[in-house]
């Protein structure tokens, strides 16, 4: 295959196969507490993040049922109109900046790229411990605002509210300036590991997809972060000071802060979906159990979309009041972004194309992706084209696009990987069964859920609306009820996880016949990576990986198996 | 660089050698470098907003700002950054007196930068030119207006240098017409002065934590050279230290003619 391979003797590519558990492994690398606490061990710290980020996400998900039970009957249902500003704004917040940003890229990122790479650990090991440490900060400031006077500005903070609401805006921001810097010390890791660790034979046309993904997702964080960081600041200042750059009554202008505001939250998504990209990239070649479609075309479109992300945030703006000029120009940019994605769906699509797709949970959360952000971005063009915007502004329309590709997308992607890389991590199994059973049910509710929001976004309903029509209670009664099919899906899930960490099956080293190198060794991995050097060659030659009964996993063949 | 010392106590257990340590360093830190130039982007492209919609403002409101003392402040930080660089060379020949002298003298002229920056703000504070609701100046002239040279200093009296867009909370036409003595005076002192104030404050205040930052690594940078550990085999510190006190002066370089030097 490559040169590498030629210089190995016969037979001397060998592949621990073993379960690690009950050996040296990275759990048991070091004991107690403190031990994780201080530990600068990549995987570490990406299963620190992991438990953190899934605790977000709870926190998230049950203000989000709290919100669509209140939603069940126009008028009081279960809180007062205060609180349920507060609800929405909380469950926005939360699930953005400290769920799904980090979600994909600092939990499962971090424990799979250097493995990826057949490194030892990320270049700078103590920066990823403090930026898991500034995430923890952000999230205290966070809660310190919950529990003070929970903000109620939307997720946006919008000014002239947001600096003038007397609820504590301040800790909330605070807090989001705290994880940007979280997220741009994890980026910058990235972006210098890939760049300085990859090992002799892996060109960048030779790395796994993911690692394509999570470094257009770490420019983005280096390049847009910043922006937020400076946009927060300036909020803080105007509240606390009172410079009044943002605040009309002095000369200012609040325009300029949504501007801000969306330099950064629109390539902000990105960072949000391209990493799940990444992993859905994964899932195809190894779940088709066929080599990935269109390699570079997929590389390229992650760069592609990166470097677009920065030029559409003005199509968050199209009824503020910003030119007509501007409007087109960023109409017709958010229009390009479908190019990339759209040659990311088809290459998918191709993959499974005469593949012999299994399909086993990994593989439901990717073909879960391909539908919901099929169904995500095509909305998308809707809000992008400047006529239906101007329909569909601030009603669920936008709530339901938005979910049908960061939930649609970006968790499915996450829940995709997490349970592919989940016998690494954990070195077991889980209950395959209530894990298609899971996948299933969070498919039925996410579409029950958020395919009524469509409907009735585009009859008017606006969003963020306390009390509504009572023409619109049986499309709120049937979100609710998919709310509810959703939580149940993701209770299963937390239930049979937690069980496997107990009771499930040693997993072997490779238990999908992956190619990519994070395979190549036990399961859970060795402190410091691997045993022996990984054998570097094509990342996607996933038919070479056979499955060998006696084994209970995949071993890979001596020749490929073209040959 | 790229030679592997077999026993290299500075070499962290990941890196195959002390070359490619040193590079992933380098990079690391011009990374980093990306993202402040971008944190200050928002209030350059803040600047560049208003002061295209308001020129006015910012001709009138500069003259308050002490060329003198912003120029001195200038030369402070060019100077030190002549000795970070030269701290930077004497690291890499292994002269370590001469390190340790150069970085203290950088830190001192980082007291000087911030010291005259402490007159500066100490002045606006007493003279209420102060950012938003804090402004409280009532002068009708800068004080350069009283200078025979330059008796009219605003000159947006020409129509092509002042805004298309009206100044915010300006009364709606015909309601009331203005005197044309007061239109006088509102030539001479513009609508919202307390912008330009609190961009002024913003841009520098946030440029003197930036300051701050640096010094204190600087100096813990020249603790760690008061200790010798720094020599030609190993100086990544010093050098990263020195590339972020660059940007600091950098990042003022254009900080001194965008707010003291307008025309």
């Amino acid at each position: 295959m490559t040169a590498q391979h030629a210089t190995q003797p016969a037979g001397a590519v060998s592949v621990p196969m073993e379960n690690a558990l009950g050996g040296e492994n990275y759990l048991n690398h070091g004991r107690g507490l403190w031990s994780w606490l201080t530990t600068l061990d990549h995987k570490r710290i990406g299963i620190m993040y992991l438990v953190s980020i899934l605790a977000a996400f709870l926190l998230g998900g049950v203000f989000a049922l709290l919100l669509r039970t209140e939603l069940l009957t126009p008028q009081q249902t279960i809180m007062k109109p205060d609180t349920y500003n507060q609800m929405f704004t909380l469950h926005g917040a939360v699930m953005i900046f400290l769920f799904i940003i980090p979600g994909i890229p600092a939990a499962l990122g971090n424990f799979v790229l250097p493995l990826m790479l057949g490194a030892k650990d990320v270049a700078f090991p103590r920066l990823n411990l403090a930026s898991y440490y500034l995430w923890v900060t952000g999230a205290l400031f966070a809660l310190v605002s919950i529990i003070t006077g929970a903000v109620d500005t939307g997720w946006t903070f919008y000014t002239p509210y947001s600096t003038t609401t007397s609820t504590s805006v301040i800790s909330m921001v605070f807090g989001a300036f705290i994880l940007g810097f979280s997220s741009i010390f994890t980026g910058l890791n990235f972006v210098v590991t890939i760049h300085k660790m990859r090992p002799p034979g892996m060109t960048w046309f030779r790395m796994p997809l993911f690692l394509w993904g999570l470094y257009g997702t770490a420019i983005i964080q280096i390049l847009a972060t910043p922006v937020l960081g400076i946009t927060l600041l300036l909020i803080i200042a105007e509240r606390l000071l009172g410079v009044g750059i943002f605040d009309p009554a002095l000369g200012g202008d609040p325009v300029l802060f949504q501007h801000f505001f969306w330099f950064y939250s629109h390539p902000a998504v990105y960072i949000m979906i391209l990493p799940a990209m990444g992993v859905i990239s994964e899932l195809m070649a190894t779940f088709s159990r066929k080599r990935i479609f269109g390699y570079a075309a997929i590389a390229g479109s992650s760069i592609a979309i990166a470097v677009i992300s920065f030029l559409v945030w003005g199509h968050h703006m199209f009824v503020s009041g910003q030119s007509n000029l501007a409007g087109m120009i960023f109409s017709f940019l958010t229009f390009l972004v479908a190019i990339p994605s759209a040659i990311k769906v088809f290459n998918w699509t191709a993959t499974m194309y005469k593949g012999s797709v299994w399909l086993a949970t990994p593989m439901l959360y990717a073909l879960s992706f391909l539908f919901l952000f099929g169904i995500g971005g095509l909305t998308g063009l809707f809000l992008g084209a400047l006529a239906t915007d101007v329909h569909l502004h601030d009603t669920y329309f936008v709530v339901a696009h938005f979910h049908y590709v960061m939930f649609g997308g970006t968790v499915m992607g996450f829940l995709g990987g997490l349970h592919y890389w989940w016998p690494k991590m954990s070195g077991r199994m889980y209950s395959e069964r209530w894990g298609r059973i899971a996948a299933l049910l969070i498919f039925v509710g996410f579409n029950v859920t958020f395919f009524a929001q469509f409907v009735m976004g585009s009859q008017g309903m606006p969003r963020r609306y306390y009390n509504y029509l009572p023409e619109f209670t049986p499309y709120h009664v049937i979100s609710t009820v998919g709310s509810y099919l959703l939580g149940l899906g993701f209770l299963i899930v937390l239930v049979y996880l937690i069980h496997s960490l107990v009771k499930g099956q040693p997993a072997p080293a490779n238990p999908w016949g992956g190619a990519t190198l994070e395979w190549q060794t036990s399961s859970p991995p060795p402190h410091d990576n691997f045993s022996r050097e990984p054998v570097v060659d094509d990342p996607y030659d996933v038919e070479r990986w056979r499955w060998d009964e006696a084994l209970g996993g995949y071993r890979r063949q001596e020749q490929p198996a073209s040959a | 660089m790229s030679q592997t010392t077999p026993h290299d106590p500075h070499l962290a257990h990941h890196f195959p050698d002390a070359g490619t340590q040193f590079e992933a360093g380098k990079l690391g830190m011009w990374i980093f470098l990306a993202t402040e130039i971008l944190l200050f982007g928002g209030l350059f492209c803040a600047y560049a907003v208003y002061r295209a919609n308001h020129p006015e403002i910012f001709i009138y409101a500069h003259q308050f700002l002490d060329k003198v003392l912003g120029g001195i402040n200038t030369a402070v930080l060019i100077v030190s950054s002549l000795t970070m660089a030269w701290a930077v060379r004497a690291a890499q020949l292994g002269h370590q007196r001469a390190l340790v002298r150069l970085l203290a003298a950088t830190i001192a002229l980082g007291f000087v930068f911030l010291g005259i920056k402490y007159v500066e703000y100490e002045h606006k504070w007493k003279e209420g030119l102060l950012p938003g609701k804090r402004f409280t100046h009532q002068a009708a002239a800068p004080p350069a207006a009283a200078a025979p040279a330059d008796p009219d200093p605003a000159p947006v009296a020409a129509a092509g240098d002042s805004s298309v867009i009206a100044p915010a909370a300006r009364g709606p036409a015909g309601l009331a017409s203005p005197s044309t003595a007061s239109q006088e005076k509102a030539h001479k002192v513009p609508r919202n002065v307390q912008i330009f104030f609190g961009i002024y404050f913003s841009m520098t205040g946030l440029h003197a934590i930036h300051v701050i930052a640096g010094m204190i690594t600087l100096l813990w940078i020249l603790r760690r050279a008061a200790r010798g550990e720094f020599g030609p085999r190993y100086f990544t510190p010093v050098d990263l230290a020195g590339l972020y006190w660059h940007l600091v002066d950098l990042i003022w370089i254009y900080l001194f003619p965008l707010l003291y030097l307008i025309h």
